[in-house]
């Protein structure tokens, strides 16, 4: 018995410790993130639920944003979606040279600057960027247009999908596919046969993590997209041109509707998160469980 | 269906897996390779099936050469070491793959799949996940999977690899009944020369990337190839000594060896299987060896006893049976003299 006591004590902090640790954590993010969310529904809703809804849906700059974003998400999504799953299989299921050059690559965008993107971007497409000319001349605008949203965000968002990936396919193996190869499966086959409904809850979590991240992403897309309101402006840059005009019931409105986004996220995520690791234990358990048995 | 493999080499990197190997396996045999981790078995597995591509030489399936054929075009059966079974989807789907993927049509499907069900008899388990199964389930499952496309070759790597004693017991004896009834020209890979001896028509041993020996359980049990068969098959004792005129020389143990008539004295290895050793109490005039009893293993089907030889400085192995034991009666301490009933030596130059 004494033993055992003296035996916990050693593995444990003191309860004061242990209190005060907690605590902290509690306070910290009670003050950064529970209540700036709090406030900004209180704030969106000050003057009223038809204010609000005004707000959103009755400018007509701040209803095209939302549909911009609407627009330029998913297509974002979809393009890290194809490329996602290239990269994962790639690096996962091959051995070739490169194959760290690339793992390292896809971190790329998460690492550098989004404004740094923008400006790369604009030095490529822009008027005077390298492909400035021959766009011109052949009537196509990237730049403070949609394609250039499209390319800022599919960029910024790259790793996303590829990062969930990897790790899982290299977790489950490619043994399956093997042996749906050797059932006469042809490429196709295996992939949505085998390999997609083995990966597709993280592919899921990539999707609605990689789609978050889209939504809302401001510093490349604010760069390459001019800020012309009704045209280019999507929602994270609505609310901040919403802010510097005062308009405060407006910005925070659109910024509720961004942070509804992330709590719907955070719950889904949540739940895929508890999905993902139930398969990947039943991949460890189907792998070693015969030799034990 | 024969298989035919001809002049394979493969290497990964600067690991030769496979040099310059060839092999016959006649229609409707099962045989099994046989070796040690490494010594290119399941790569050679992987060669047939085409799961893996020779660096060279060639692999025909009759007289059809399958050298570049892809796997799934080759229809072979392939059971996987730890099965791949695919964990979303039920055992009926697992067993359904191939012909699904296939496009057989649905009747077939399920009238072909209930077939095979029945055959590995795992009737009433249809709608179970693998997760669900024993590891013996599984292995039936994979091998009902792998059977359902009426395979031309049925090929399996460590098939018991992954069972306790006892299912593996069980799955040895099912799998050659079930050999029986199908036909189908089988290879597997053990490294359990038991398993192999127990289920094959014809045992190939290979070591380091070559075939040491093939040829038919008995023939490979009564005339190992070489001292690396005869030590792979374990059970056995190994003295070192010489060869000259005829005679080999252990120790102060010698005996005829005609094979080598020659006066240039040569190193030979010599091994004397545990049931070939006879423990006797007093020196009865044949070729012996004085030991001291040091262990004693009654919990076998024969006794196993353990002997020290000071004159070689080791420690020898002897079965004897129960009768011989009784008549014995030996005590640890005892000092006895061994006679072999039976020597195989071998000159060094061919050891590897």
């Amino acid at each position: 018995m004494a033993e055992n006591t003296v035996a916990r004590r050693a593995q444990s902090d003191p309860p004061l410790v242990k209190a005060a640790l907690i605590l902290a954590a509690v306070a910290i993010m009670g003050f950064f993130v529970i209540v700036p969310l709090v406030n900004v529904f209180a704030q969106a809703f000050a003057s009223g639920p038809r204010v609000y809804w005004q707000n959103l849906f009755g400018d007509a700059d701040t209803l095209h944003s939302i549909k911009l974003t609407l627009m330029v998400a998913p297509v974002a999504v979809v393009l890290n979606l194809v490329f996602g799953i290239a990269a994962a299989w790639a690096i996962a299921r091959f051995r070739f040279p490169g194959r760290a050059f690339l793992t390292a690559m896809i971190d790329l965008p998460f690492s550098v600057s989004p404004v740094v993107v923008g400006l790369f971007l604009v030095l490529l497409f822009g008027l005077q960027g390298y492909f400035g000319p021959w766009l011109r001349a052949h009537d196509v605008k990237i730049i403070f247009a949609y394609p250039g949203l499209v390319i800022a965000t599919a960029f910024v968002t790259f790793p996303v999908v590829a990062r969930e990936l990897t790790p899982l396919m290299e977790a489950i193996g490619a043994d399956e596919e093997v042996a749906a190869v050797s059932l006469g499966a042809r490429g196709w086959q295996v992939f949505r046969l085998i390999t997609l409904p083995n990966i597709k809850w993280g592919l899921l979590y990539g999707v609605i993590l990689c789609n978050a991240r889209a939504m809302g992403e401001f510093g490349a897309v604010a760069v390459v997209s001019g800020h012309i309101a009704g045209k280019t402006d999507t929602m994270p840059l609505r609310v901040e041109k919403l802010f510097q005009e005062y308009n405060m019931p407006g910005a925070f409105a659109v910024a509720s509707v961004l942070a509804m986004l992330a709590l719907v996220t955070l719950a889904v995520k949540t739940a895929l998160e508890w999905k993902t690791r139930r398969d990947l234990a039943e991949a460890e358990q189907l792998q070693t469980e015969g030799v034990e048995a | 269906m024969s298989i035919s493999v001809k002049r394979v080499t493969k290497s990964f990197g600067t690991f030769v897996a496979l040099n310059d190997v060839s092999l016959e396996v006649p229609p409707g045999d099962l045989l099994a390779l046989l070796g040690p981790s490494g010594s290119g078995k399941t790569t050679l597995l992987r060669i047939i099936a085409g799961l893996e591509t020779a660096d060279s030489g060639s692999v025909f399936y009759s007289d059809e050469d399958v050298t570049g054929a892809a796997a799934r075009d080759r229809n072979v059966g392939f059971v996987f070491q730890h099965y791949a079974l695919f964990r979303h989807l039920s055992v009926f789907e697992n067993v359904a793959f191939g012909l699904r993927v296939r496009r057989h049509s649905r009747a077939d499907v399920n009238r072909r799949v209930r077939e095979l069900l029945r055959l590995v008899q795992l009737e009433g388990l249809e709608q179970a996940n693998p997760s669900q199964l024993s590891g013996g389930q599984r292995q039936r499952v994979a091998l009902a999977r792998a059977l359902a496309a009426e395979p031309k070759v049925l090929l399996l790597d460590e098939p018991f690899g992954a069972l306790d004693a006892k299912v593996r017991q069980e799955l040895r004896q099912w799998l050659r009944r079930l050999h029986d009834e199908l036909h189908v020209t089988s290879v597997f890979v053990t490294h359990d020369h038991e398993e192999a001896f127990e289920v094959a028509d014809r045992v190939v041993i290979m070591n380091a990337g070559r075939i040491e020996q093939a040829g038919t359980p008995e023939e490979i049990f009564e005339r190992p190839a070489n001292p690396f068969v005869i030590d792979f098959l374990g059970n056995v004792n190994v003295f070192h000594g010489h060869v000259q005129n005829g005679h080999a020389r252990l120790g102060n143990l010698e005996v005829d060896y005609p094979d080598y008539p020659h006066e240039e004295s040569r190193a030979a290895t010599a091994f004397v299987r545990s049931h070939e050793l006879e423990i006797v109490r007093t020196k009865n005039g044949r070729p012996s060896l004085e030991a001291k009893v040091m262990h004693i293993n009654p919990a076998r089907p024969v006794v196993k006893v353990r002997v020290y030889s000071e004159a070689f400085g080791v420690v020898l192995t002897v079965d004897v049976s129960w009768e011989r034991y009784g008549e014995l009666r030996l005590q640890v301490g005892d000092t006895v003299w061994l006679s072999p009933k039976q020597i195989r030596v071998f000159i060094q130059d061919h050891a590897i």
